[in-house]
């Protein structure tokens, strides 16, 4: 076996240069190669002395840059895989990565995102120190049917000796490894907190435990919030780790922990972010940064632009953010971000997955899942849909009560321009998936473009 | 028209309760029944014209077996009495006869069917599905059917005279089949999940007609319509993919 693991071990780090070269440096085929030489290789390969891994359904990438971020901003040397994939063969490349070519690790810290459907494969053999669950919710039906298999996937898969970095306020993933130790974060009451669930979906309106109906206290977005159960008493657990106040005005989080409180800066005042910064924010904690390190880090750290951007053109506002398609309660919260947004606003929707939609027909369950009900908004003065799902995306925004003058059909991504009133004071809202990152990036441009051209004119 | 739409806080996964609001926005003046976990179904003391469940967790599939068993007198006289029923993904399975599970478990079911349903859940199927509707007095021709399949479970029972679809890509009942779901009368069990009435606007028509709808016209028919002859179109097609 020996044998066979430095095989796989010296071809996948002989591959690597010749990635580079080629410019492939981003792949994972390297760690293919290995698991297909040595498909024990995760077993074999020498790991960091100490391993934090995030995971969930939503915001991990986000939590896994936070940290990343901070750490490296303290001078940390660390192995991570923020560039790579999260699946098997990315963790494989990444801890490949990690060692010399006599398999001795060369970091004593790894920071690893992990897809949580993939647990059950890595978790055996790459054994974390503290384990942050952002939430689990649905997502894509295809391959991760509904969170409660995520769950059972995670809980079995986990050593019992990891320290779990929970959501208090997931009332899901917060009971992940109850018998281990853990560390709850989460947000205390919040102007902008509803008493009952307002979403489509709900993942948790009956309880986890016992199936009677499950009471919500507040409710910030899907399942999201405080619950109890006044049958078996199963409640939402109290935060270690509490997010007291959002002070917009000053740009700080007002976090307690213990006796403790701290101000944090706000990376960014979306609900969903803020979840995001409190997880990375307790993860630092646990492995030993003072607040006041990590707040100082912070104050230097924004969320990649790739995901969350704003800028101003000639007067118009314009906000991309990255949405990700077949996730229900990812395209939900973005919605509500929106919404909840001042002023007049033009939305355009680049959700489908073009590459998807060659190979076979997207699946378009989610969009039933999703809140396209909050984009039927007065200040929404129309929408903007594209591509080979523009009649889905119509139907469905019909469906959800927007009135069909302002929907609008581009053709082709180029004529999106054309079809928005670019006037000062009107906020652009670019609302793109994953596999749209290029064609989004090529419509700013031209959105940028027109708007110069409008404002000269 | 009465419709009941049974426990869709808990059998509703993937976008499946909207099939609800489809047929609420279709027929406006319809009564619109949701009844939920802790309720008895309004079925069980007068009568209804459509009962809709959707698909559900492993383990809300026995809590809702313990539900309706009681009601299982009542469900086979409205089914022997032609009043509608759709029941979409793994709901279908809790009117069989057995789920068994990988580990050796067996879940007694509701028995309206003799079928058997097994659970593999490191396997889950995933595909695009075509079919047809066979034509018959309401349905005048065979209708397309377009949908999205994504399970744990596959059935076995001999539905040779009582299917929903004939499965032209994406599979029947279970591997091998070509006859998708189970139909008696007009109970109509499918593994097709999702938005399947907002997808498919003559389905939707069909049905309607049959709960007892005259001249029922889907909402935002020219729109559905236009999605549905796309999805149609892409799905005849070979070259794409049908099965994940």
């Amino acid at each position: 076996m020996q044998v066979r693991f430095y095989l796989a071990l010296w071809a996948a780090k002989l591959s690597q240069p010749l990635l580079k070269l080629t410019g492939h440096n981003a792949t994972d085929f390297p760690g293919q190669l290995a698991l297909k030489i040595c498909p024990d290789f995760l077993r074999h390969v020498a790991k960091p002395e100490k391993i934090i891994a995030v995971t969930g359904t939503n915001g991990k990438t986000t939590t896994n840059n936070i940290l990343a971020d901070v750490l490296a901003d303290k001078g940390y040397r660390f192995l991570s895989n923020r560039l790579g994939s999260n699946i098997i063969s990315g963790i494989a490349t990444c801890l490949l990565g990690g060692v010399t070519a006599g398999n001795r690790p060369r970091y004593r810290l790894g920071v690893l995102e992990i897809d949580e459907r993939s647990s059950l494969r890595i978790y055996p053999h790459v054994k974390p120190d503290w384990v942050v669950c952002t939430n689990l919710a649905r997502d894509s039906c295809y391959r991760n049917a509904h969170p409660y298999y995520i769950f059972d996937i995670i809980d079995r898969a986990l050593p019992d000796s990891s320290v779990m970095i929970l959501n208090a306020d997931d009332i899901i993933s917060c009971r992940l490894k109850e018998g281990n130790p853990r560390i709850y974060y989460g947000m205390g009451p919040q102007p902008e907190d509803r008493d009952a669930p307002f979403n489509l979906v709900n993942d948790a309106r009956v309880c986890p435990r016992c199936q009677a109906p499950l009471v919500y206290d507040r409710v910030r977005y899907n399942h999201i919030g405080r619950a109890h159960c006044p049958a078996c008493g199963l409640a939402s657990p109290e935060a270690d780790l509490l997010l007291e106040r959002i002070d917009r005005a000053s740009g700080l989080l007002r976090v307690r922990q213990g006796d403790t409180e701290v101000g944090f800066p706000l990376l960014n005042d979306s609900v969903f972010h803020i979840y995001d910064q409190l997880a990375a924010i307790t993860a630092l904690r646990a492995f030993g940064l003072a607040a006041d390190e990590i707040a100082d880090s912070l104050s230097r750290t924004a969320i990649t632009a790739s995901r969350y951007t704003r800028e101003t053109v000639c007067g118009v506002r314009m906000t991309s953010v990255m949405t990700k398609g077949w996730i229900a309660p990812a395209c939900s919260a973005v919605f509500d971000y929106v919404r909840r947004q001042p002023g007049e606003k033009e939305v355009i929707l680049l959700l489908e997955d073009p590459e998807e939609n060659r190979r076979s027909s997207e699946n378009i369950t989610y969009l039933y899942d999703t809140d396209f009900e909050f984009l039927n908004r007065p200040e929404i003065r129309r929408i903007v849909v594209t591509g080979v799902r523009a009649g889905d995306f119509l139907l469905r925004l019909l469906l959800a009560g927007v009135p069909r003058e302002k929907l609008y059909h581009a053709a082709e991504t180029e004529e999106i321009p054309s079809l928005l009133a670019l006037q000062p004071e009107t906020e652009i809202c670019l609302l793109y998936d994953l596999h749209q990152t290029e064609p989004s990036l090529q419509l700013r441009r031209q959105i940028r473009e027109a708007i110069r051209k409008e404002t000269t004119i | 028209m009465k419709i009941e739409a049974l426990y869709t806080e808990a059998c509703n996964l993937y976008g499946d309760a909207f099939n609800v609001e489809y047929l609420r926005q279709s027929v406006p003046e319809a009564e619109i029944i949701r009844t939920p976990l802790n309720g008895t179904p309004r079925f069980m003391r007068e009568d209804v014209d459509l009962i809709y469940m959707g698909p559900m967790t492993e383990q809300m599939q026995e809590e809702v077996i313990r539900r309706l068993r009681p009601c299982m007198d009542r469900i086979r006289q409205l089914v022997a009495a032609d009043t509608v029923f759709l029941m979409t993904g793994n709901a279908l399975e809790v009117f069989g006869r057995e789920i068994d599970c990988e580990d050796g478990r067996q879940i007694r079911g509701l028995e309206l069917y003799d079928g058997c349903a097994r659970r593999q859940m490191f396997r889950r199927y995933n595909a695009l599905f075509l079919g047809q509707l066979p034509p018959d007095d309401s349905a005048g021709q065979a209708i397309d059917v377009v949908g999205f399949k994504s399970q744990f479970s596959h059935t076995w029972a001999d539905n040779e005279d009582g299917f929903c679809f004939q499965a032209l890509r994406g599979g029947g009942i279970h591997p091998g089949s070509v006859r998708e779901g189970i139909r008696i009368r007009h109970f109509f069990g499918t593994y097709l999940l999702g938005p399947l009435l907002p997808l498919n606007p003559p389905l939707t028509r069909y049905l309607l007609h049959l709960a007892g709808v005259q001249d029922p016209h889907p909402a935002f028919e020219a729109e559905a319509q236009t999605a549905y002859e796309t999805r149609l179109r892409e799905f005849r097609d070979p070259r794409r993919r049908a099965v994940m």
